[in-house]
């Protein structure tokens, strides 16, 4: 037990005495949860949109009128008139507006015939996000234009009321689990595997080997002192980005000591997973060359940045062996739902079987001798 | 029983093979060098004797312990001094030295004594609470010798202690390592390119080329062994034709190389050699301008017994993995 604590001792004491790698390890995860989170999660605003109003008569201003409030309460889009649809639709293609409303000259007439009547949103599409925001925006307006002002006696329709039973979640608070868990990997990343190797090539190795510490002792030792490190990443990371992202009740004890389980479980995965991969690696370029995309190959399937449920089915596939989906998952249902064990069991069930299998592979492919 | 025995041993990395049937012994006690050019299969041997790489055959015992069957008593009872220094820059001296005491099991009490014991004796208990980054060279490697006796091993491996240093901090190396060696029952298999040292320092050589033992005595025999016993480098005002031919032809001459119109010739009696090259000169019309004679060292033995050929074979990829931060690894 002494020779594996010394290996952890030599490891968490380099670690406390360089400022870089506690910076890349601590703060840079929290730097990305905020330019990430807020950088995808705020709601659409300001966008313009220029009303070509042909017609000009009382149900047009009406609608105008509508439009105008929405550009002074909820602030979704504002409005420039343009008198001209041609010089409307250049400013669109020009990316001075966002869409185009166009009011054509018959509209009040059919408004009061109950012919049809129509307006037009001409829109750039090319933005996505921006364009769903003003098709619900105008889906709404529109609705309410046709409301009936009285509400008859019986319903004649059926209605959707929506209850949420979780209080507002924002895109960052949506975006901690996975930066947690991110974070956790680039500790692991970097103490499991780029300083794994570093010290393999440095010659550090080769002064272990000839001590008489078992083979054992010096995976444990390793993988231990790796874990630690990912640990205390992610004890930071939680409690600090819980802060920042406004997460509900952010100190509840009990949902502290839940969440130190699953940064328990996810680290030694994490470090397990990083150990097996690296195990047979001399070349400390590998792992520098592999990390990026690393990333890439088992963050986003997660479910970290974007829903599962929208992942392809062969993505889908992928992503239930991605262990990363299931530390989201469970830092998902104690961050934004503060649920007790029994939704996280999967999960932790999950996480112990893949560090096992991992850990395992390892042990028997690592060597000690050079 | 001696404190190293080798047998046949024998490493090969797929059809190379880096160590050939090498068999000797090493006394209790004794300083034994290890010598042999670039590639010349010096490191295996010593990676094979430490159990870091198994033999392919033959055996090898350590202080009575086999290094395939018993490793971890051979482990207990060595230190080994790498050819990369391994020490932790960010870990201070005492931080470095104590990890290490504590992989190799010593208990707290001897710990502390053997910690200070050994910084004085390597003089750098001034520098024990120092980050070993802002160390010398010289003074990194006198650490890991301080470090490599922790825990008091029997027998001492050293890989190239001095390479990379300057004179002087390659003498202190020394200079401790034999006060360290005076106050413990040490035996020290070292391996070095500097032949000096090894003359001064070892009681027996090894020579070994091309995974083979080409030469075992004391250097004192080692340089009785060979052809010449002195060495004269001579140049002349004007050289005759066929002068080096002439040279040859003198009594007692092994051998004559001109090199930049400098004359290097081996003799077995450099005195007697030295007055017949004033006469042949006389007679040939020329002139000595320059005359020097000295006794054979471990160079002229070394240079004997491996030729001058340059080794410039591919190094074994499996082991080189410190190519990044290392000068060169050596097989």
């Amino acid at each position: 037990m002494n020779r594996i604590l010394a290996l952890l001792e030599r490891d968490m004491r380099k670690f406390f005495r360089s400022p870089t790698l506690m910076i890349v390890s601590l703060v840079l995860p929290l730097v990305q949860l905020v330019i990430f989170g807020y950088a995808f999660g705020g709601k659409i605003k300001n966008l313009k949109v220029g009303v070509v109003d042909q017609d000009d008569r009382l149900p047009a201003i009406k609608l105008r009128e509508m439009m105008q409030a929405i550009a002074a309460n909820a602030k979704t889009f504002e409005t420039v008139q343009y008198s001209d649809m041609g010089k409307a639709l250049k400013d669109l293609r020009n990316g001075r507006i966002n869409g185009v409303l166009n009011i054509p000259p018959n509209f009040s007439r059919d408004v009061a015939s109950q012919t049809n009547p129509k307006v037009a949103l001409i829109e750039d599409n090319t933005d996505e996000i921006a364009t769903s925001a003003l098709e619900g925006e105008f889906a709404s307006l529109v609705g309410a234009y046709n409301a009936n002002p009285v509400a008859p006696r019986v319903a004649a329709k059926v209605t959707l009321s929506v209850v949420e039973i979780y209080p507002y979640v924002p895109y960052i608070q949506f975006l901690l689990p996975g930066v947690i868990v991110l974070s956790i990997f680039v500790s692991a990343m970097i103490g499991g595997g780029i300083i794994y190797i570093d010290d393999k090539a440095r010659g550090m190795h080769e002064g272990y080997l000839v001590t008489p510490i078992s083979k054992f002792e010096l995976i444990s030792g390793f993988t231990l002192s790796g874990t630690a490190k990912a640990i205390l990443t992610g004890i930071v990371l939680t409690v600090l980005g819980s802060l920042i992202a406004g997460v509900p009740d952010a100190l509840d004890p009990g949902r502290l000591l839940r969440l130190m389980l699953v940064i328990v479980l996810t680290s030694f995965a994490l470090i397990s997973m990083m150990f097996l991969m690296m195990v047979r690696v001399n070349d400390p370029l590998v792992p520098r060359a592999t990390f990026g995309v690393l990333n890439t190959l088992l963050w986003f399937p997660s479910g970290a940045v974007y829903p599962t449920a929208g992942f392809p089915k062969w993505m889908k596939a992928y992503a239930q062996a991605d262990p990363f989906t299931y530390a989201v998952g469970a830092f998902k249902s104690l961050l934004l739902k503060n649920t007790g064990f029994v939704a996280i069991t999967g999960d932790l069930a999950f996480l112990i079987i893949f560090s096992a299998l991992m850990m395992l592979s390892a042990t028997l492919l690592f060597r000690r001798t050079l | 029983m001696a404190a190293v025995e080798v047998e046949k041993l024998t490493k090969k990395f797929g059809d190379f093979t880096a160590v050939d049937a090498l068999s000797f012994e090493v006394a209790k006690g004794e300083i034994f060098g290890l010598l042999g050019p670039n590639g010349a299969g010096k490191s295996t041997l010593i990676r094979m004797l430490t159990t870091l790489i198994p033999p392919t055959s033959g055996a090898a015992r350590i202080n009575g312990f086999d290094v395939t069957r018993d490793p971890d008593h051979v482990r207990r009872a060595i230190g080994v001094i790498p050819q990369a220094m391994t020490s932790d820059l960010d870990l201070t001296v005492t931080e470095n030295m104590l990890i290490f005491a504590k992989l190799y099991g010593v208990p707290r009490a001897r710990r502390e004594r053997e910690l200070k014991e050994l910084l004085a004796a390597v003089e750098l208990s001034a520098w024990a609470d120092k980050p070993v980054k802002f160390l010398s060279g010289g003074m990194r490697r006198r650490l890991e010798i301080a470090r490599g006796l922790i825990h008091e091993p029997k027998i001492f491996f050293l890989d190239e202690p001095t390479t990379g240093l300057d004179p002087t901090s390659r003498i202190a190396v020394w200079e401790m390592l034999m006060k360290l060696k005076a106050g413990r029952d040490l035996t020290i298999l070292v391996t070095t390119h500097y032949m000096d040292e090894a003359d001064r320092l070892c009681n027996r050589i090894a020579i070994v080329d091309h995974g083979k033992l080409v030469a075992l005595d004391s250097p004192l025999k080692l340089k009785a062994s060979i052809p010449a016993t002195s060495f004269l480098e001579v140049s002349f005002s004007k050289l005759p034709e066929g002068w080096t031919e002439q040279l040859k032809g003198l009594p007692d001459v092994e051998s004559v190389v001109e090199h930049d119109q400098v004359f290097r010739i081996a003799s077995d009696n450099g005195p007697r050699t030295m007055t017949d090259l004033m006469d042949a000169a006389k007679r040939a019309g020329t002139e000595v301008v320059s005359l020097s004679v000295k006794s054979t060292t471990l160079d002229d033995v070394f240079t004997h017994y491996t030729g001058r050929q340059l080794r410039d074979e591919l190094q074994s990829g499996k082991l080189d993995i410190g190519y990044m931060y290392r000068k060169g690894s050596g097989i």
